[in-house]
């Protein structure tokens, strides 16, 4: 077995049983990467050297009789975390050189816990997307192909794409992600891994690079779902440096993952039962939905009335927060800074320069639905709609325990796609958005595979800080699909 | 009379509100750990918070909620206890957020009032609209370099509070005394140390003039003034410019103003290429502010008293006159220095001497009360030595130069020059018998003209060297002459 | 509601976008069609709701007085583009 191939549950098995060292480990990812990041543009910076002296390092922790949770685990971190003296780009050219001289409160705890970090993966420009195409850096290409045909570069999803991308090729164990309308579980569902989006508040947001910050949810992406409970019980916990950090304690999310459904009740909204909806989606569905039955789940109609409006909805709200959070990217205390005849010009180059089309299209939207005259009709309307939402899932889940629904409307679609309509584009996150827009919970699953046997994920919901009935339905989703195809580009294969 | 300006179509009323900006008294930032001090170097007190750095995020501190919380309570106003943070967004260089954390929509104190004192010794109530807490700005600075402004950020993210009158001011003095009572009372509770100098406190003062009787004619915003007596120019010279404009037949166009002080002029701000549109909208990360009622209690029950209520004990505990109360209470220094003379002694003799004898001295010095050669502790000793007979009323106002001078203690000195009011009774009538037996024909005289009896006490009070006790100088003195 | 190329212009100017030739009527086309499908938030009905703006907690946390930041000028400073000595700097700004 190649060391890449391990699960992250694994790979902590074999390096506590001594079979391997995280150095070779880590060795073994960055020769992986070598030889499929120029292909894959999953990686924006690797940080080699750095990675083999703290495997080093954390091989040494070990033979000390210190093992940290993750002691020795390799992973990718999204380009969105700030991470000390390594660059940082939120995949834009805005950013420049910048090189953060602080470690975001996630990947310290990663560290914390002796994760090894491989450097920096590929995003949507300010997570900013849902194909990875809108990065400075170039795109992405999803591992995974259809059956037919070889010669079609799909996308990986965004805008964690690089995340994903990275992990289902087997270049990191796993890997760091944010998901502010469903870049976690979109991409996740794309390569045919596993991501979950925790309770707003479950990890911090402190250091990591703000998209809209009422829904910017930091998590993680793995190849099974313990390692994501894994992966989740390390960067989680409450954090004083960020005023939305829930204090509560964190729970042994892993534990969760064998609990079993029985006697759960599993809600099906009928609004995601959308029209025009591919028939193998809607199959998978019912799959999902059989395999958790013949586990003693119980199967519960409900109604999520105000699904159709959270996409509108979001494209208020995400746009507005991003409009002022991407304020300070003006070129005078750090990033690229172009310059102009007086302040307001270098203002204007500065920023025409270094923000993509997708950044500045909602930057404007964010702009304008703010500005006086528009804020009630767009801004606070929004704001209503999106207390209904939240309404629609507290009403559920006094009903219910976990909700499944297809993760995303389609398998990943070729690059180029969709890419001259935003709305199209934004259709992505049917799904996954409204998840967000309440704050609970959400994961996606692999579940299956679509005619051409390009992966399926189905996405499961639960309550505001209830991940662990999220990872006991999606582990015993994961459990019963047993899924055994492999992405046709990865590592050593 | 009300106050009017008298233009060509004849007199004008002037109407003004003030937003004053005072910086919140607290070690630290409004929403980081950086400090607060006036004077550093430049950068040297800035947290990646206030530097809007990737990933940055705001964390309130306690205490700047706390002193907002007083000062509501000292401007007798309604505490919320539910408000909300605003981002407000604008582009400046000495913004790195590239907006203000404010709060625009629900502000953390709501509607006030404070009552000022005028020249001609009325009151008048003033409204308060609101105060709410806010990040300050950076500094610009222009003047270092021909080609570049230079840009600090200590003071980006200072806890302000914003402080908004109501338009009830109609005169320049009226805004003076505002400005002058808004300080007084943010320096008794310790929440702005009300340096205007340093910029800790700042006033944007809207201006607007109409003729008597008529509702509000459009205003102007002065921005940023950072003295009463400018606050009062300021306000004269904006008012004249309107009733100039509308005179000519003009219309006065709502807008931003500077005061040039060196020309006592307003003028228009140059930098606004486009209209204000601060786009508000509740910061979304920070969760709403609530302020549990125990501890707005808890906050009420530790404050001082307000220079409102110790005028009014000063009145009726202390039998001053309210003028007199007044001053002694301008400022809180003054007033703890007086009542640590008057604790235990007569406090109208307290008083006549802080604000007489002390006073004067400390004019002379060119001091202030924090600096004063003579402690509180001196000059009541010194009222002690003038109570218990020991030193006479002229006798003390030597010691008192002499205690400036030495900084020594009042009884060290008399002990020196040997500074001891005669009061044995037997000692003063010797003299005063000596002094008669020398002078039959001044008796003969004192008889015709009583006003000779100063005479005669001067002469008692020379041969007692100086040290006779006036009182019962000119008590045995009486007797005797009265009774020879 | 539909955004003509002034709105365009002048909402690009309050969000510091320089914008090329040409540059508004593509963003004015493209805003149109995202805010006509944002459009059909009108025809909920929001009588009476209060809005939610964030997911956050209800109420915020408060950290105590105390001075533990700052004092690392050329931390803050080491990313800037122009800086003279420990100052940022930036075109001249008349006021």
């Amino acid at each position: 077995m190649n060391p890449t191939d391990f699960t992250i549950r694994g790979a902590l098995e074999a390096l506590n049983e001594g079979l391997v060292t995280s150095e070779a480990l880590t060795q073994a990812h960055l020769e992986a990467i070598a030889a499929l990041n120029p292909r894959l543009n999953a990686f924006i910076t690797v940080t080699a050297e750095r990675a083999l002296e703290a495997a080093r390092a954390s091989d040494k922790r070990r033979s000390d009789g210190i093992v940290g949770k993750l002691e020795g685990i390799p992973l990718a971190i999204k380009d969105l975390f700030c991470t000390e003296g390594v660059r940082t780009t939120a995949a834009s050219r805005i950013l420049g050189n910048f090189t953060p001289p602080y470690e975001s409160t996630v990947t310290a705890n990663l560290l914390r816990d002796g994760a090894v970090f491989l450097g920096k993966v590929n995003l949507d420009e300010f997570a900013m997307g849902s194909s990875n195409a809108t990065s400075a850096y170039g795109p992405v290409e999803n591992p995974w192909k259809r059956g037919n045909d070889d010669g079609t570069t799909l996308v990986p999803g965004g805008s964690s794409g690089g995340s994903a991308a990275a992990v289902a090729a087997r270049l990191a164990l796993g890997a760091t992600a944010t998901d502010t309308g469903g870049s976690i579980r979109q991409p996740a569902a794309f390569c045919g891994i596993a991501g979950i989006k925790p309770t707003y508040g479950r990890c911090s947001r402190w250091g990591v690079v703000a998209f809209a910050s009422s829904l910017d949810t930091p998590g993680p992406v793995a190849r099974t779902v313990e390692d994501c409970a894994i992966l989740l019980e390390s960067m989680s916990g409450h954090d004083p440096k960020d005023s939305t950090s829930a204090n509560l304690p964190v729970p042994d999310f892993a534990a969760a993952c064998a609990r079993g459904v029985k006697g759960l009740r599993i809600g099906v909204p009928r609004e995601y039962r959308l029209e025009g909806m591919p028939e193998e989606i809607e199959a998978l569905w019912q799959q999902g939905l059989a395999w958790l039955r013949a586990e003693g789940a119980e199967i519960v109609d409900i109604s999520l009335p105000h699904t159709k409006y959270a996409l509108p909805t979001y494209y208020i709200v995400a746009p507005a927060e991003a409009s002022s959070n991407l304020a300070r990217y003006d070129g005078v205390r750090y990033g690229a800074r172009v310059g102009g005849e007086d302040l307001k010009d270098l203002y204007e180059r500065t920023r025409a320069a270094g923000f993509g089309d997708e950044v500045k299209r909602r930057i404007m939207i964010g702009t304008y639905v703010l500005s006086a005259g528009y804020y009630d009709a767009y801004y606070l309307k929004a704001q209503k709609v999106r207390a209904l939402i939240k309404r629609d899932f507290d009403e559920a889940f006094g009903k219910v325990d976990a909700i499944v629904t297809p993760a995303t409307p389609s398998a990943a679609f070729a690059a180029g796609e969709k890419q001259d309509d935003p709305v199209a584009m934004y259709l992505n996150d049917v799904f996954t958005v409204t998840a967000n827009l309440a704050g609970i919970p959400g994961m996606t699953v692999p579940a299956g595979y679509d005619r051409q046997s390009l992966p399926l994920g189905l996405q499961v919901l639960a309550r505001d800080f209830d991940e662990e009935t999220v990872f006991a339905v999606s582990a015993t989703i994961e459990r019963a699909a047993n899924l055994t195809k492999l992405p046709q580009v990865r590592a050593f294969a | 009379m009300s106050y009017t300006i008298e233009g060509e179509t004849g007199p004008w009323e002037l109407v003004i509100g003030l937003e004053v900006h005072a910086q919140v008294t607290s070690n630290a930032k409004l929403f980081s750990g950086a400090a607060t001090e006036f004077g550093a170097e430049p950068n040297s007190q800035v947290s990646f918070v206030d530097a809007g750095f990737p990933g940055m995020l705001p964390v309130i501190n306690r205490e700047c909620v706390a002193q907002a919380v007083r000062t509501g309570l000292g401007l007798n106003a309604q505490v919320n206890p539910w408000s909300r943070f605003d981002r407000k967004n604008y582009f400046y260089a000495d913004l790195p957020q590239g907006y203000q954390i404010s709060q625009f929509a629900h502000p953390i104190v709501g509607e006030g009032k404070i009552t000022v004192e005028l020249s001609d010794g009325s009151t008048k109530e003033i409204g308060i609209t609101r105060l709410h807490l806010e990040q300050d700005a950076g500094k610009s600075i222009h003047d270092q370099h021909p080609t570049k402004t230079f840009i600090d950020l200590n003071r980006s993210g200072v806890a302000l509070m914003e402080i908004v009158s109501e338009p009830d001011m109609r005169s320049p003095e009226e805004a003076g005394a505002y400005l002058t009572k808004l300080r007084q009372i943010l320096r008794y509770l310790g929440t702005c140390d009300g340096n205007m100098e340093q910029g800790s406190m700042r006033a944007d003062v809207n201006v607007s003039v109409r003729k008597v009787g008529e509702g509000f004619r459009t205003r102007c915003e002065v921005k940023n003034v950072n003295s009463i007596r400018f606050v009062m120019q300021a306000v004269e010279a904006e008012a004249r410019r309107q009733i100039e404009v509308w005179e000519s037949g003009g219309t006065v166009d709502q807008e931003t103003r500077l005061f040039d002080t060196s020309r006592g002029v307003t003028r228009s701000m140059r930098s606004k290429e486009d209209a204000h549109d601060y786009r508000y909208f509740p910061d979304p990360d920070l969760p709403p502010l609530v302020i549990d009622p125990a501890w707005i209690e808890e906050l009420k029950a530790g404050l001082p008293e307000l220079p409102d209520a110790r005028c009014t004990r000063y009145v009726n505990e202390f039998g001053l006159s309210a003028y007199d109360a007044g001053v002694l209470v301008a400022e809180k220094e003054t007033a703890a220095f007086y009542e640590e003379v008057a604790a235990g002694r007569d406090p109208k003799m307290a008083a006549n001497w802080v604000m007489g004898d002390f006073f004067a001295i400390l004019n002379k010095m060119g001091r202030g009360i924090e600096d004063s050669p003579i402690s509180a502790k001196h000059l009541g000793a010194l009222l002690d030595l003038i109570a218990d007979k020991t030193l006479s009323g002229k006798m003390a106002k030597e010691v008192l130069e002499a205690m400036a001078e030495t900084g020594k203690p009042p009884g060290t000195i008399v002990e020196e020059r040997g500074l001891r009011q005669v009061t044995d009774t037997g000692a003063i009538e010797a003299a005063v018998d000596a002094i008669l037996a020398a002078n039959p024909d001044k008796i003969a005289q004192y008889k015709a003209k009583p006003t000779l009896f100063g005479w005669f006490v001067g002469q008692v009070m020379k041969a007692l060297k100086g040290q006779g006790n006036p009182a019962l100088v000119n008590e045995v003195l009486k007797a005797k002459l009265d009774g020879a | 509601m539909s955004l003509d190329l002034k709105t365009v212009r002048r909402v690009a100017s309050l969000a510091r976008l320089h914008l090329e030739e040409g540059e508004d009527q593509r963003l004015q086309a493209e805003l149109n069609g995202i805010l006509g499908w944002i459009e059909q938030l009108q025809a909920v009905d929001t009588t009476g709701v209060e809005p939610l703006s964030g997911a956050g907690g209800t109420a915020m946390p408060m950290h105590d007085d105390v001075v533990n930041d700052g004092g690392k000028a050329e931390a803050v400073l080491a990313n800037a583009p122009d800086r003279v000595g420990e100052f940022f700097a930036v075109p001249k700004v008349v006021e």
